[in-house]
């Protein structure tokens, strides 16, 4: 009987769409409330460390120009906490480490490998004859050739409604960081700026030279290297003990 | 303008209403163009002021023509017909576009042009994905639930011209995303790409759309909703919502392209893979789930094998899939608990998967001969086929030590492969070989025979692409790991690269001769389309309306 009556009342929904339609919203909503809405409550989804700041005006811009060419499609930005991984690229991959990344660039394939950690681990010459052409200092790249982001001056104009806008999401930048945003990103491509202003706002170890090597200009590939520069670079390893009870999650 | 409305006395008043929308729009965009000072922002704008003037062009010569008289005894079928061709003419341009990007990954120093920027891997790889998934699949998706909401529920689809504005609506969304990928227009999220100028445009289209389908089950003249609508229906509403949340956004300025996600980090990681994985659950399953449900027993002539599992499976599949979204975030920064709760739920869709696998099969009970004579139907029924294996090989791939070797490698690019050409292309090639004939009165196909040479052109190019790519993710993965006895990684990135080559190269031919089959395709439907009518007996629906209400009643 009761059996019987479970088939009979799925008529119900089979025979009124509204019901049919309002089910189904309830039966899929209950995964993404469970899953995805306490990650923005628990408290340890992103521990605690020190070092992590917003992105400088020329970061911000390379990372928008790393976005508008589709690097994250080929190089994730997420060393896992496997032993080959961390030997190959470096510590594994922090939730704070991302916290500013609107939106993550995690990645979810290696055609070329790990980005997470790539700041500092070549010179800057190195990344601008690799983007120029690729396959001059890897001969088995299968990465496409950025030649025309030397060429093209970094267009800059909406920089500090970009910051605005940041702002206006959660990333701490101060009033301050967004009335010299065009400030900044001039300072940062200028290794004769001395740049104690930049560096009062964003610390001491933003780095600043002339990332692309043409003195007289800020070019797409300049905002580009300066992002790849920094990345996974901000945090103070030394303070941080992967093993503390806050860390565990 | 009001001399043209004012001229026709039998101008509906949805077509005016939509000729209000392409004026108004066209003016907006111009508008919006003028103040703009953001090159990518215009562009968009004047893909918008051509699309809107060409919209309010065509209606208003449909309207002067007198296109729009009320047929309401009659099916909708011309935006069927419209959204078959667009289907076959997106699914040639995305897998073109996939063959490029194979032969770039293939051979790097050939297929690259280093003075152009918009024919790079990044900026068409999402091109290839968003035109296979959205414009192909799409189209297949709209075009499919169309016909089959209208049979199933013997009634005319809703909304006057409500259902064209949902075609040309949804194809303007396509051509906004695609030719915005190659000027650099995306926000990086995958399957999402498109930015919030886009976003929004699709937003109403889909609204619509859903207004559409809606609309026709109320106006049904069975009592019943037919399984395949269900399916249909939990996709188009799941869509809605996944679009919504995943592309929250902040705009730089209204007029401005780019936009910045409310979404960072971690919750942005999981709220893109819940919509991520969900994209292939409601768009590319459910959504062809519906599809089989209609066009396999309509083809084999049989009842669906259980009306019982279709309901266990139905409700099981759109709950579980919900929750799969974390197994493309294991061993990362997320919190274990939801990487675990992600594999647990991704195990667990194996089981209801497989329900809609064995429902479909066991449709052709008592029909097993047409595998041998109908090609048409051994498609179908090799679509599922490859879902079965697919959906047998995600939750394989979601146990956490798989996902150690497979994630971030080929293999990943092969079980999306498998899926998309094996079970999303297969089921849509039956549909449309199915379908064709009875939208264009033609009492059978041009040719079975090149139906026949597609169907094992197809097969033989997906088993040498996912084989390929099989054979590459876990070379690539064993090789990322291994050691030295000395202890020291044994490859550098680079060789891992290089090895993959002729892996690579298998690739672009399997890819290829599905290209092919496709065209052979293409080149058969075009056939059937000019072959003479037949004058067919009067179908169902013309049938006068209170003939159905009686049977309806009985």
């Amino acid at each position: 009987m009761a059996k019987k009556s479970l088939w009979a009342s799925h008529a119900k929904f089979e025979r009124h769409s509204l019901l049919l339609l309002i089910g189904i919203v309830i039966v899929v909503a209950i995964g993404g409330l469970v899953e995805v809405v306490p990650l923005f409550y628990i408290q340890n989804t992103i521990e605690p460390v020190q070092g992590i700041r917003p992105y400088t005006p020329l970061e911000l811009e390379g990372r928008d120009i790393y976005i508008r060419e589709g690097c994250y499609l080929c190089h994730s930005q997420m060393i896992r906490s496997l032993k080959d991984e961390v030997e190959r690229y470096g510590h594994y991959s922090l939730a704070a480490e991302s916290m500013y990344d609107h939106p993550f660039q995690w990645g979810s394939e290696r055609q070329g490998p790990d980005l997470a950690r790539v700041g500092g681990k070549y010179s800057d010459g190195w990344h601008r004859d690799h983007l120029i052409d690729p396959r001059s200092v890897v001969p088995e790249s299968v990465m496409p050739p950025y030649k025309f982001l030397a060429e093209t001056n970094l267009d800059f104009h909406d920089i500090k409604q970009k910051l605005e806008a940041q702002a206006t999401l959660g990333v701490p930048y101060s009033k301050d960081m967004i009335d010299n945003a065009e400030a900044d990103l001039r300072t940062q491509d200028d290794p004769l700026s001395g740049g104690t202003a930049l560096h009062k706002r964003y610390g001491d170890k933003v780095v600043i030279r002339d990332f692309a090597g043409d003195p007289d200009r800020i070019t797409e590939m300049d905002a580009l290297i300066a992002y790849l520069q920094m990345l996974g670079t901000t945090v103070d390893f030394s303070t941080y003990h992967a093993d503390a009870p806050d860390n565990q999650r | 303008m009001a001399a043209i409305l004012g001229a026709e006395r039998q101008t509906p008043v949805d077509a005016a209403v939509y000729l209000i929308v392409c004026v108004v729009g066209a003016l907006v965009a111009t508008l919006a163009t003028a103040l703009s000072h953001d090159p990518l922002f215009q562009f968009q704008g004047y893909i918008f002021m051509a699309g809107f003037v060409l919209g309010g062009f065509a209606l208003t010569m449909a309207i002067v023509n007198g296109n729009f008289r009320p047929e309401p005894d009659k099916y909708m079928d011309g935006v069927i017909r419209a959204g078959v061709i667009a289907t076959l003419f997106w699914g040639a341009a995305g897998m073109l576009v996939g063959v490029v990007i194979a032969s770039q990954l293939s051979f790097p120093r050939i297929f690259y042009l280093p003075d152009f920027g918009p024919l790079n891997f990044g900026r068409l790889r999402p091109l290839h994905t968003s035109a296979v998934i959205f414009a192909f699949g799409g189209n297949a998706l709209i075009s499919t639930s169309f016909y089959v909401v209208q049979r199933t529920c013997r009634a005319r689809l809703f909304g006057g011209v409500t259902p064209w504005f949902v075609f040309w609506g949804y194809n303007l969304f396509i051509v906004l995303a695609g030719l915005g990928y190659l000027v650099g227009i995306t926000q990086s999220q995958e399957y999402a790409e498109p930015e919030w100028v886009c976003d929004l445009w699709l937003a109403i289209v889909w609204v619509a759309y859903l207004i559409v389908f809606l609309g026709t089950l109320w106006k049904r003249k069975e009592p019943h909703i037919y399984v395949a609508n269900w399916f249909y229906l939990a996709f188009i509403v799941t869509i809605a919502i996944l679009h919504i949340v995943n592309n929250l956004a902040l705009p730089v300025s209204l007029l401005n392209h780019r936009s910045y996600s409310v979404w960072a980090g971690v919750q942005s990681a999981l709220v893109q893979w819940w919509y991520g994985h969900n994209a292939v659950g409601f768009f590319l399953t459910a959504g062809f789930l519906g599809m089989m449900y209609y066009f396999i027993p309509k083809r084999a002539e049989r009842p669906v094998y259980s009306y019982r599992l279709s309901i266990v499976h139905f409700w099981a599949l759109i709950f579980i899939y919900i929750w799969a979204g974390p197994h493309h975030l294991l061993y990362t920064a997320l919190p274990q608990w939801t990487q675990t709760l992600g594999t647990t739920f991704s195990i667990m869709l194996w089981m209801p998967s497989w329900g809609g696998m064995i429902n479909g099969l066991m449709t052709l009970s008592g029909a097993w001969d047409k595998l041998r004579t109908d090609p048409v139907i051994r498609m179908l029924v090799v679509s599922l086929a490859f879902y079965g294996m697919a959906t047998f090989e995600g939750p394989v791939m979601s146990i956490p030590s798989v996902n150690a070797l497979s994630h971030y490698t080929d293999w990943t690019i092969g079980h999306v492969h498998s899926g998309a050409l094996g079970w999303v292309g297969f089921v849509t090639f039956g549909a449309v070989y199915c379908m064709v004939p009875w939208l264009w009165k033609k009492d059978k196909l041009y040719s079975n025979n090149l139906v026949e040479w597609h169907f094992w052109i197809a097969t033989t190019g997906i088993v040498l692409y996912i084989t390929a790519m099989w054979v590459a993710g876990i070379m690539e993965g064993l090789m990322w790991r291994e050691y030295t006895p000395q202890g020291f990684l044994a490859y550098s990135f680079a060789e891992t690269v290089a090895a993959r080559h002729v892996e690579n190269v298998v690739r672009l031919v399997g890819g290829t001769m599905y290209l092919s089959g496709l065209f052979i395709m293409i080149y058969n439907v075009w056939r059937t389309i000019r072959m003479p009518s037949v004058v067919q007996a009067v179908p169902a629906a013309q049938l006068p309306a209170p003939a159905f209400a009686a049977m309806a009643a009985e």
